[in-house]
C-alpha cells in the first residue's frame, strides 16, 4: 500500500478546491434564469442518480436491499429525520435478511 | 445575532449528526478492513467530509491506484459540490468576506447544503458553522468508532448498515418532492436514466461517477428548460 497520508491529502485537496472555488469566485447574483433553474434541480437529480440503482447493491442481498429501499421511501415521504430514515432502512434490511427464504 | 445563528445551526444539525454517525460507522468498518487505523480513518473523514467520495476513495486505495486516479475519482464524484457551492454562493450576502467563504466551503455536503438552502433569506456564515461543527463531529466520531469496533460486529449488521447512506439521500430529496411534482419528476427521471445507464453494457462507465454527472446535467438541464423556476420558489 502506498502512503496513506498522501492519498488522504490528494482526496482532501481535490474535494476542498471543488467546494471553495465557486464560493470564493462568484460574488454576484446569477441573473440567467436557465442557470438558476439548473442549479435548483441539481441536488435532486444527482442524489437520485447516486441512490438508484446503487442502493440495491448496498447490502448482502438484493432482496434485503429492496425491503430497505421501500422502508426508506415510506419513512422519507412521512418527513422523518435523516437518522430515522437511515436507521429504519438498516433495521428493515437486517430483519429481511434474517428470513430464511433464499 | 451571530450567536443565535450559531445555536440555531447546531440545533438544525443534530439530525444530520446522527444520520452521519450511522453512515460513517459503516465507512469506518470498511476502512478498517483495508486496513486503516482508527486515527487514519478519522483524519480521512475529518478532512474530506464526503460520503460517496470517501467510499470510492477506499476502493482506489484498496487497488493501490495512482494519485492521479484518486484525484480524478474525487473530481468526478464530488463535482456536484461545484454546483452546490455555486448555488450556495447565491445565498450569501455579497459582503460576506473571503475568510467566511473559505470556511463555509469546508462543509459543503449534500446534507448541509440541503438544510442551508432551505433557510429563508440570506445565509449567515455562523448558521453554517453550527451545522458544520455538529455534523463533522458525528461524521468523524462515527468513523473512528466504526474503525475501532466494527470488527466485532456480526456480518448481518454490517450488511444492514450498508444501506444507511442511501436512506439518508432519500430523506433529503423526497420530502420536498411530495409538495412539488416537478421535483418528483426530476428524481424519477434521474433514477430511471441512472438505472438505464447501469443496465447498458458500457463497461466501467456503468455506475461510475461520470455516469452520475452525465445524468445530473441532462436531467437538471431538461427540467430547467421544461420548468424554469421563479425566484420565489428557490428558497422553498
Amino acid at each position: 500500500m502506498k502512503n496513506i497520508w498522501l492519498y488522504i491529502l490528494v482526496m482532501a485537496g481535490v474535494t476542498y478546491l471543488i467546494r471553495a472555488l465557486p464560493l470564493v469566485l462568484i460574488r454576484r447574483k446569477i441573473e440567467n434564469r436557465f442557470l438558476r433553474s439548473f442549479l435548483y434541480y441539481v441536488p435532486y437529480a444527482t442524489l437520485a442518480a447516486m441512490t438508484f440503482p446503487a442502493i440495491l447493491f448496498s447490502t448482502d442481498r438484493i432482496f434485503g436491499a429492496a425491503v430497505g429501499l421501500a422502508a426508506a421511501v415510506c419513512l422519507a415521504l412521512r418527513g422523518k429525520s435523516l437518522l430515522v430514515v437511515a436507521g429504519g432502512a438498516s433495521l428493515m434490511v437486517f430483519l429481511a435478511e434474517l428470513l430464511p427464504i433464499f | 445575532m451571530s450567536q443565535n445563528w450559531f445555536r440555531k445551526g447546531i440545533r438544525d444539525g443534530v439530525p444530520i449528526c446522527l444520520g452521519y454517525f450511522a453512515v460513517s460507522f459503516a465507512f469506518g468498518i470498511q476502512a478498517a478492513e483495508l486496513p486503516l487505523s482508527p486515527l487514519e480513518a478519522g483524519i480521512l473523514s475529518l478532512t474530506n467530509v464526503t460520503s460517496a467520495g470517501q467510499f470510492a476513495g477506499l476502493s482506489v486505495i484498496a487497488s493501490a491506484g495512482s494519485f492521479l486516479e484518486m484525484a480524478l475519482v474525487q473530481l468526478v464524484i464530488n463535482l456536484r459540490y461545484l454546483l452546490m457551492s455555486t448555488a450556495l454562493s447565491q445565498k450569501l450576502d455579497r459582503k460576506v468576506g473571503l475568510g467566511h467563504r473559505c470556511l463555509i466551503a469546508y462543509g459543503v455536503t449534500d446534507e448541509i447544503f440541503g438544510v442551508s438552502v432551505t433557510v429563508p433569506g440570506k445565509l449567515s456564515p455562523f448558521y453554517s458553522y453550527g451545522l458544520i461543527l455538529i455534523s463533522v463531529l458525528g461524521w468523524t466520531g462515527g468513523t473512528v468508532l466504526g474503525a475501532a469496533a466494527g470488527a466485532i460486529l456480526p456480518g448481518r449488521i454490517i450488511s444492514a448498515l450498508g444501506i444507511a447512506l442511501y436512506g439518508m439521500f432519500l430523506a433529503i430529496i423526497l420530502p420536498p418532492a411530495k409538495a412539488n411534482p416537478r421535483l418528483l419528476g426530476v428524481i424519477l427521471a434521474a433514477a430511471g436514466l441512472s438505472a438505464l445507464l447501469y443496465a447498458l453494457p458500457l463497461g466501467e462507465f456503468s455506475g461510475s461517477g461520470l455516469a452520475i454527472i452525465l445524468v445530473t446535467v441532462l436531467v437538471a438541464a431538461g427540467a430547467a428548460v421544461l420548468w424554469p423556476v421563479a425566484e420565489t420558489e428557490e428558497t422553498e
